[in-house]
Protein backbone atom coordinates (compact mmCIF):
# COMPACT_ATOMS: atom_id res chain seq x y z
CA UNK A 1 0.00 0.00 0.00
CA UNK A 2 1.35 3.89 -0.80
CA UNK A 3 0.51 6.18 1.46
CA UNK A 4 -0.43 9.58 -0.14
CA UNK A 5 1.64 11.73 2.13
CA UNK A 6 1.46 14.75 0.02
CA UNK A 7 -2.24 15.34 0.14
CA UNK A 8 -2.15 14.13 3.86
CA UNK A 9 0.62 16.77 4.79
CA UNK A 10 -1.27 19.29 2.99
CA UNK A 11 -4.63 18.59 4.75
CA UNK A 12 -2.52 18.69 7.95
CA UNK A 13 -1.21 22.04 6.89
CA UNK A 14 -4.61 23.15 5.97
CA UNK A 15 -6.12 22.10 9.11
CA UNK A 16 -3.35 23.84 10.94
CA UNK A 17 -3.63 27.28 9.40
CA UNK A 18 -7.36 27.60 9.82
CA UNK A 19 -7.06 26.79 13.59
CA UNK A 20 -4.54 29.60 13.74
CA UNK A 21 -7.03 31.40 11.56
CA UNK A 22 -9.77 30.93 14.14
CA UNK A 23 -7.73 31.11 17.21
CA UNK A 24 -6.36 34.83 16.20
CA UNK A 25 -10.19 36.00 15.40
CA UNK A 26 -11.10 35.02 18.78
CA UNK A 27 -8.48 36.59 20.35
CA UNK A 28 -8.33 39.69 18.33
CA UNK A 29 -11.90 40.99 20.53
CA UNK A 30 -11.75 41.33 24.17
CA UNK A 31 -15.28 38.77 24.14
CA UNK A 32 -14.41 34.97 23.89
CA UNK A 33 -13.10 33.03 27.13
CA UNK A 34 -12.67 29.72 26.68
CA UNK A 35 -15.72 27.89 28.82
CA UNK A 36 -14.05 25.51 31.52
CA UNK A 37 -13.69 22.19 29.97
CA UNK A 38 -12.93 19.75 32.82
CA UNK A 39 -16.60 17.87 33.83
CA UNK A 40 -15.21 17.91 37.39
CA UNK A 41 -15.18 21.57 37.72
CA UNK A 42 -18.25 22.20 36.13
CA UNK A 43 -20.19 19.96 37.95
CA UNK A 44 -18.29 21.54 41.33
CA UNK A 45 -18.13 25.27 39.74
CA UNK A 46 -21.35 25.35 37.85
CA UNK A 47 -24.24 24.29 39.74
CA UNK A 48 -24.45 27.80 41.78
CA UNK A 49 -23.29 29.86 39.27
CA UNK A 50 -22.06 29.79 35.41
CA UNK A 51 -18.95 27.89 35.44
CA UNK A 52 -16.51 31.45 35.49
CA UNK A 53 -13.58 31.11 32.71
CA UNK A 54 -10.51 30.22 34.26
CA UNK A 55 -8.87 32.56 32.46
CA UNK A 56 -11.17 35.66 33.88
CA UNK A 57 -9.06 35.75 37.16
CA UNK A 58 -5.45 35.21 37.34
CA UNK A 59 -4.15 32.37 38.71
CA UNK A 60 -3.18 33.73 42.22
CA UNK A 61 -6.94 34.13 43.11
CA UNK A 62 -7.98 31.07 41.90
CA UNK A 63 -5.36 29.67 44.39
CA UNK A 64 -6.70 31.70 47.24
CA UNK A 65 -10.36 30.92 46.44
CA UNK A 66 -9.66 27.31 46.70
CA UNK A 67 -7.98 27.74 49.66
CA UNK A 68 -11.67 28.66 51.50
CA UNK A 69 -14.40 27.06 49.78
CA UNK A 70 -15.83 26.51 52.73
CA UNK A 71 -16.61 30.40 52.73
CA UNK A 72 -17.48 31.05 49.59
CA UNK A 73 -19.13 34.26 49.17
CA UNK A 74 -21.31 33.27 52.36
CA UNK A 75 -21.75 29.73 50.97
CA UNK A 76 -20.06 26.53 51.66
CA UNK A 77 -18.74 24.82 48.38
CA UNK A 78 -16.65 22.65 50.29
CA UNK A 79 -15.70 19.60 48.42
CA UNK A 80 -13.03 17.20 49.16
CA UNK A 81 -9.65 17.17 49.09
CA UNK A 82 -8.47 15.34 46.01
CA UNK A 83 -11.34 17.19 44.38
CA UNK A 84 -10.25 20.68 45.84
CA UNK A 85 -7.03 20.05 44.00
CA UNK A 86 -8.18 18.80 40.93
CA UNK A 87 -10.34 22.06 40.72
CA UNK A 88 -7.51 24.10 41.71
CA UNK A 89 -4.79 22.51 39.26
CA UNK A 90 -7.36 23.12 36.15
CA UNK A 91 -8.04 26.74 37.06
CA UNK A 92 -4.52 27.29 37.75
CA UNK A 93 -3.26 26.17 34.39
CA UNK A 94 -5.64 27.66 32.34
CA UNK A 95 -5.95 31.13 34.12
CA UNK A 96 -5.58 34.87 32.69
CA UNK A 97 -1.90 34.89 33.65
CA UNK A 98 -1.14 31.16 32.43
CA UNK A 99 -2.42 29.21 29.86
CA UNK A 100 -5.38 31.86 29.56
CA UNK A 101 -3.27 34.69 29.04
CA UNK A 102 -4.18 35.15 25.15
CA UNK A 103 -7.79 35.64 26.38
CA UNK A 104 -7.70 36.92 29.64
CA UNK A 105 -5.01 39.55 29.44
CA UNK A 106 -7.09 42.62 29.04
CA UNK A 107 -9.04 41.67 32.05
CA UNK A 108 -6.29 42.18 34.54
CA UNK A 109 -4.72 45.39 33.56
CA UNK A 110 -4.93 47.85 36.27
CA UNK A 111 -4.95 44.76 38.84
CA UNK A 112 -1.75 45.05 41.25
CA UNK A 113 0.47 42.00 41.05
CA UNK A 114 0.07 41.95 44.67
CA UNK A 115 -3.47 41.83 44.64
CA UNK A 116 -5.39 38.56 44.31
CA UNK A 117 -9.08 40.04 43.48
CA UNK A 118 -11.81 37.23 44.12
CA UNK A 119 -14.23 38.67 42.06
CA UNK A 120 -14.11 39.35 38.59
CA UNK A 121 -17.05 41.85 38.98
CA UNK A 122 -14.93 43.90 40.39
CA UNK A 123 -11.93 43.86 38.41
CA UNK A 124 -11.55 47.61 36.69
CA UNK A 125 -11.40 46.49 33.52
CA UNK A 126 -14.64 44.62 33.60
CA UNK A 127 -16.47 47.41 35.93
CA UNK A 128 -15.24 49.59 33.37
CA UNK A 129 -16.61 47.72 29.98
CA UNK A 130 -19.91 47.54 32.05
CA UNK A 131 -19.96 51.23 33.10
CA UNK A 132 -22.93 52.33 30.25
CA UNK A 133 -24.93 49.46 31.51
CA UNK A 134 -28.67 50.92 32.83
CA UNK A 135 -29.72 50.40 36.16
CA UNK A 136 -32.79 48.30 34.75
CA UNK A 137 -31.11 45.44 33.31
CA UNK A 138 -29.25 44.92 36.56
CA UNK A 139 -32.16 44.83 38.32
CA UNK A 140 -33.36 42.36 36.26
CA UNK A 141 -30.04 40.12 36.17
CA UNK A 142 -30.76 40.40 40.04
CA UNK A 143 -26.64 39.62 40.78
CA UNK A 144 -23.91 41.30 38.99
CA UNK A 145 -21.84 37.56 38.56
CA UNK A 146 -25.29 36.57 36.95
CA UNK A 147 -23.55 36.98 33.33
CA UNK A 148 -25.57 34.45 31.88
CA UNK A 149 -28.93 36.90 32.59
CA UNK A 150 -27.05 39.14 29.80
CA UNK A 151 -24.62 37.13 28.19
CA UNK A 152 -26.65 34.38 26.11
CA UNK A 153 -23.74 33.16 25.51
CA UNK A 154 -21.45 33.23 27.83
CA UNK A 155 -21.51 29.04 28.60
CA UNK A 156 -19.83 28.94 25.33
CA UNK A 157 -17.15 31.64 26.31
CA UNK A 158 -19.28 34.26 23.96
CA UNK A 159 -19.60 37.42 25.49
CA UNK A 160 -19.61 39.57 22.30
CA UNK A 161 -23.60 40.81 22.83
CA UNK B 1 -23.32 -4.95 11.49
CA UNK B 2 -20.27 -7.07 12.59
CA UNK B 3 -19.51 -8.55 15.40
CA UNK B 4 -18.01 -5.97 17.81
CA UNK B 5 -20.28 -3.90 17.18
CA UNK B 6 -23.00 -6.90 18.01
CA UNK B 7 -21.04 -7.32 21.04
CA UNK B 8 -21.11 -3.26 21.90
CA UNK B 9 -25.24 -3.01 21.75
CA UNK B 10 -25.82 -6.46 23.93
CA UNK B 11 -23.36 -4.58 26.00
CA UNK B 12 -24.97 -1.24 25.75
CA UNK B 13 -28.25 -3.01 26.64
CA UNK B 14 -27.31 -5.06 29.30
CA UNK B 15 -25.81 -1.53 30.60
CA UNK B 16 -29.01 0.05 30.46
CA UNK B 17 -31.00 -3.04 31.75
CA UNK B 18 -28.69 -3.18 35.24
CA UNK B 19 -28.62 0.38 35.95
CA UNK B 20 -32.53 0.88 36.22
CA UNK B 21 -32.61 -1.12 39.01
CA UNK B 22 -29.58 -0.30 40.49
CA UNK B 23 -30.13 3.66 40.61
CA UNK B 24 -33.93 2.66 42.57
CA UNK B 25 -31.50 0.36 44.88
CA UNK B 26 -29.38 3.32 45.57
CA UNK B 27 -32.29 5.34 46.52
CA UNK B 28 -33.56 2.66 48.43
CA UNK B 29 -30.44 2.33 50.57
CA UNK B 30 -29.96 6.20 51.10
CA UNK B 31 -33.98 6.15 52.26
CA UNK B 32 -33.21 3.29 54.48
CA UNK B 33 -30.09 4.90 56.41
CA UNK B 34 -31.88 7.58 56.97
CA UNK B 35 -34.99 5.91 58.31
CA UNK B 36 -31.95 4.25 60.97
CA UNK B 37 -31.01 7.25 61.73
CA UNK B 38 -34.43 8.89 62.45
CA UNK B 39 -35.50 6.14 64.31
CA UNK B 40 -32.55 5.81 66.25
CA UNK B 41 -33.56 10.42 66.99
CA UNK B 42 -37.05 9.54 67.65
CA UNK B 43 -38.49 5.94 68.81
CA UNK B 44 -41.64 6.78 67.93
CA UNK B 45 -40.68 7.53 63.90
CA UNK B 46 -43.03 5.67 61.88
CA UNK B 47 -41.51 6.44 58.12
CA UNK B 48 -41.27 8.99 56.11
CA UNK B 49 -44.25 10.91 54.74
CA UNK B 50 -44.09 12.25 50.89
CA UNK B 51 -47.15 14.41 52.36
CA UNK B 52 -44.93 16.29 55.05
CA UNK B 53 -41.81 16.50 52.57
CA UNK B 54 -44.21 18.57 49.92
CA UNK B 55 -44.71 20.88 53.38
CA UNK B 56 -41.42 20.86 54.01
CA UNK B 57 -40.54 22.23 50.80
CA UNK B 58 -43.04 25.41 50.60
CA UNK B 59 -42.45 26.04 54.06
CA UNK B 60 -40.51 29.52 54.86
CA UNK B 61 -37.70 29.33 57.77
CA UNK B 62 -36.41 31.77 59.68
CA UNK B 63 -32.85 30.81 60.66
CA UNK B 64 -30.84 30.17 57.21
CA UNK B 65 -30.19 33.30 55.31
CA UNK B 66 -32.84 36.33 53.98
CA UNK B 67 -32.97 35.94 50.50
CA UNK B 68 -33.08 31.53 50.94
CA UNK B 69 -36.03 30.96 53.62
CA UNK B 70 -37.66 27.99 51.46
CA UNK B 71 -36.20 25.61 49.06
CA UNK B 72 -38.47 27.07 47.04
CA UNK B 73 -36.63 29.65 46.57
CA UNK B 74 -34.28 28.04 44.43
CA UNK B 75 -36.25 24.82 43.10
CA UNK B 76 -39.78 25.14 41.46
CA UNK B 77 -42.60 24.99 43.53
CA UNK B 78 -44.01 22.59 41.51
CA UNK B 79 -40.58 19.83 41.47
CA UNK B 80 -41.36 18.63 37.93
CA UNK B 81 -40.58 22.36 36.68
CA UNK B 82 -36.83 23.71 36.48
CA UNK B 83 -35.30 25.99 39.29
CA UNK B 84 -32.69 28.61 39.54
CA UNK B 85 -30.36 29.96 41.88
CA UNK B 86 -30.16 33.49 42.84
CA UNK B 87 -27.19 33.59 40.59
CA UNK B 88 -28.98 32.97 38.24
CA UNK B 89 -28.42 29.16 37.50
CA UNK B 90 -31.09 27.17 36.12
CA UNK B 91 -31.44 24.08 38.18
CA UNK B 92 -33.00 20.42 36.40
CA UNK B 93 -36.44 19.60 38.15
CA UNK B 94 -36.15 17.85 41.17
CA UNK B 95 -38.55 15.03 40.55
CA UNK B 96 -37.68 11.61 39.73
CA UNK B 97 -40.26 11.61 36.93
CA UNK B 98 -38.54 14.70 35.08
CA UNK B 99 -35.25 13.91 36.72
CA UNK B 100 -34.29 9.76 36.79
CA UNK B 101 -31.03 10.72 37.46
CA UNK B 102 -31.62 12.10 40.80
CA UNK B 103 -30.57 10.30 44.04
CA UNK B 104 -28.83 7.76 43.33
CA UNK B 105 -25.10 9.25 44.20
CA UNK B 106 -25.58 9.24 48.05
CA UNK B 107 -22.15 11.85 48.15
CA UNK B 108 -23.72 14.42 46.03
CA UNK B 109 -27.24 14.25 47.81
CA UNK B 110 -25.81 14.50 51.10
CA UNK B 111 -23.66 17.25 50.22
CA UNK B 112 -26.84 19.17 48.76
CA UNK B 113 -28.30 19.03 51.82
CA UNK B 114 -25.69 19.89 53.90
CA UNK B 115 -25.60 23.13 52.01
CA UNK B 116 -29.23 23.43 51.08
CA UNK B 117 -30.27 23.00 54.53
CA UNK B 118 -27.36 25.48 56.32
CA UNK B 119 -28.91 28.33 53.56
CA UNK B 120 -32.53 27.59 54.52
CA UNK B 121 -33.10 26.78 58.15
CA UNK B 122 -29.40 27.94 59.40
CA UNK B 123 -28.72 23.80 60.44
CA UNK B 124 -28.22 20.67 59.08
CA UNK B 125 -31.69 18.82 57.85
CA UNK B 126 -32.84 15.72 60.30
CA UNK B 127 -33.04 12.48 59.15
CA UNK B 128 -36.43 12.40 59.42
CA UNK B 129 -36.59 16.11 57.35
CA UNK B 130 -34.19 14.57 54.43
CA UNK B 131 -36.75 11.19 54.16
CA UNK B 132 -39.46 12.83 54.10
CA UNK B 133 -38.26 15.57 51.30
CA UNK B 134 -37.22 12.74 49.29
CA UNK B 135 -40.18 10.75 49.26
CA UNK B 136 -41.70 13.92 48.05
CA UNK B 137 -39.61 13.69 45.19
CA UNK B 138 -39.68 9.80 44.61
CA UNK B 139 -43.67 10.61 44.68
CA UNK B 140 -43.53 13.23 42.05
C1 LIG C 1 -23.01 26.33 46.86
C2 LIG C 1 -23.00 27.30 45.79
C3 LIG C 1 -21.69 27.63 45.12
C4 LIG C 1 -20.75 26.76 44.62
C5 LIG C 1 -20.78 25.25 44.66
C6 LIG C 1 -19.71 27.59 44.03
N1 LIG C 1 -20.03 28.90 44.14
FE1 LIG C 1 -18.96 30.47 43.41
N2 LIG C 1 -20.31 31.76 44.19
C7 LIG C 1 -21.44 31.41 44.91
C8 LIG C 1 -22.14 32.59 45.30
C9 LIG C 1 -23.43 32.64 46.11
C10 LIG C 1 -21.40 33.69 44.79
C11 LIG C 1 -21.75 35.18 44.89
C12 LIG C 1 -22.68 35.46 43.73
C13 LIG C 1 -23.23 36.86 43.69
O1 LIG C 1 -22.53 37.81 44.02
O2 LIG C 1 -24.37 37.00 43.24
C14 LIG C 1 -20.26 33.13 44.09
C15 LIG C 1 -19.31 33.88 43.42
C16 LIG C 1 -18.23 33.35 42.72
C17 LIG C 1 -17.26 34.16 42.00
C18 LIG C 1 -17.26 35.68 41.87
C19 LIG C 1 -18.28 36.16 40.86
C20 LIG C 1 -18.12 37.65 40.63
O3 LIG C 1 -18.87 38.43 41.23
O4 LIG C 1 -17.23 38.02 39.83
C21 LIG C 1 -16.35 33.29 41.46
C22 LIG C 1 -15.16 33.66 40.60
C23 LIG C 1 -16.75 31.96 41.87
N3 LIG C 1 -17.90 32.04 42.62
C24 LIG C 1 -16.07 30.81 41.54
C25 LIG C 1 -16.43 29.54 41.99
C26 LIG C 1 -15.61 28.36 41.78
C27 LIG C 1 -14.26 28.33 41.12
C28 LIG C 1 -16.31 27.32 42.32
C29 LIG C 1 -15.89 25.86 42.39
C30 LIG C 1 -14.79 25.57 43.24
C31 LIG C 1 -17.56 27.85 42.85
N4 LIG C 1 -17.58 29.19 42.64
C32 LIG C 1 -18.56 27.07 43.45
C33 LIG C 1 -21.87 30.14 45.17
C34 LIG C 1 -21.21 28.97 44.82
C1 LIG D 1 -26.94 43.41 33.33
C2 LIG D 1 -26.32 42.87 32.15
C3 LIG D 1 -24.91 42.28 32.24
C4 LIG D 1 -24.44 41.38 33.15
C5 LIG D 1 -25.16 40.77 34.33
C6 LIG D 1 -23.09 41.09 32.76
N1 LIG D 1 -22.75 41.80 31.63
FE1 LIG D 1 -20.98 41.75 30.64
N2 LIG D 1 -21.62 43.21 29.39
C7 LIG D 1 -22.88 43.74 29.37
C8 LIG D 1 -22.95 44.74 28.34
C9 LIG D 1 -24.19 45.56 27.97
C10 LIG D 1 -21.66 44.82 27.76
C11 LIG D 1 -21.18 45.72 26.65
C12 LIG D 1 -21.48 45.04 25.36
C13 LIG D 1 -20.51 45.38 24.30
O1 LIG D 1 -19.82 46.37 24.39
O2 LIG D 1 -20.45 44.57 23.37
C14 LIG D 1 -20.84 43.83 28.43
C15 LIG D 1 -19.53 43.56 28.11
C16 LIG D 1 -18.78 42.52 28.64
C17 LIG D 1 -17.47 42.12 28.22
C18 LIG D 1 -16.66 42.79 27.13
C19 LIG D 1 -17.07 42.20 25.81
C20 LIG D 1 -16.35 42.80 24.63
O3 LIG D 1 -16.72 42.45 23.53
O4 LIG D 1 -15.46 43.62 24.83
C21 LIG D 1 -17.10 41.04 28.96
C22 LIG D 1 -15.82 40.25 28.86
C23 LIG D 1 -18.19 40.77 29.88
N3 LIG D 1 -19.20 41.67 29.66
C24 LIG D 1 -18.18 39.75 30.82
C25 LIG D 1 -19.17 39.58 31.77
C26 LIG D 1 -19.09 38.59 32.83
C27 LIG D 1 -17.95 37.62 33.03
C28 LIG D 1 -20.23 38.71 33.56
C29 LIG D 1 -20.61 37.94 34.82
C30 LIG D 1 -19.61 37.85 35.85
C31 LIG D 1 -21.03 39.78 32.96
N4 LIG D 1 -20.34 40.27 31.88
C32 LIG D 1 -22.26 40.19 33.42
C33 LIG D 1 -23.93 43.39 30.18
C34 LIG D 1 -23.85 42.55 31.28
C1 LIG E 1 -29.64 28.69 47.22
C2 LIG E 1 -30.35 27.84 46.27
C3 LIG E 1 -30.93 26.53 46.80
C4 LIG E 1 -31.83 26.36 47.84
C5 LIG E 1 -32.46 27.44 48.73
C6 LIG E 1 -32.09 24.94 47.91
N1 LIG E 1 -31.36 24.27 46.95
FE1 LIG E 1 -31.23 22.25 46.73
N2 LIG E 1 -29.92 22.50 45.20
C7 LIG E 1 -29.46 23.71 44.73
C8 LIG E 1 -28.47 23.50 43.70
C9 LIG E 1 -27.72 24.58 42.92
C10 LIG E 1 -28.35 22.10 43.55
C11 LIG E 1 -27.40 21.35 42.63
C12 LIG E 1 -27.81 21.41 41.20
C13 LIG E 1 -28.51 20.21 40.72
O1 LIG E 1 -28.43 19.14 41.36
O2 LIG E 1 -29.16 20.31 39.66
C14 LIG E 1 -29.27 21.50 44.51
C15 LIG E 1 -29.44 20.14 44.70
C16 LIG E 1 -30.16 19.58 45.71
C17 LIG E 1 -30.14 18.17 46.04
C18 LIG E 1 -29.31 17.08 45.34
C19 LIG E 1 -30.03 16.52 44.14
C20 LIG E 1 -29.35 15.32 43.53
O3 LIG E 1 -29.54 15.15 42.33
O4 LIG E 1 -28.64 14.60 44.22
C21 LIG E 1 -30.95 18.00 47.13
C22 LIG E 1 -31.23 16.71 47.86
C23 LIG E 1 -31.50 19.31 47.44
N3 LIG E 1 -31.00 20.24 46.57
C24 LIG E 1 -32.39 19.55 48.48
C25 LIG E 1 -32.82 20.80 48.88
C26 LIG E 1 -33.71 21.04 50.01
C27 LIG E 1 -34.30 19.96 50.90
C28 LIG E 1 -33.86 22.39 50.13
C29 LIG E 1 -34.65 23.16 51.19
C30 LIG E 1 -34.30 22.85 52.56
C31 LIG E 1 -33.07 23.00 49.05
N4 LIG E 1 -32.47 22.00 48.33
C32 LIG E 1 -32.94 24.37 48.86
C33 LIG E 1 -29.83 24.96 45.18
C34 LIG E 1 -30.67 25.21 46.25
Amino acid sequence: MTIPYRPIAFGLFALAFAALLFERAQAGGSHFFPPVSDPVVREECGSCHLAYAPSMLPARSWQRMAGDLKNHFGDDASVDTATTARITDYLVANAADTGGRRHGGKLLRGVPAADAPLRITELPRWVKEHREVPARDWKEARSKANCLACHRGAERGDYDD
Amino acid sequence: MNSSQATLLTLAIALSLAARPASAAARDELLADYAVTAKKNNPAFAGFSAARGGVFHRKSFAGGKPDTPACTSCHADDPRAAGRTPAGKAIDAVAVSVSPTRYVDPAKVEKWFRRNCQDVLGRECSAQEKGDWLSYMLSR
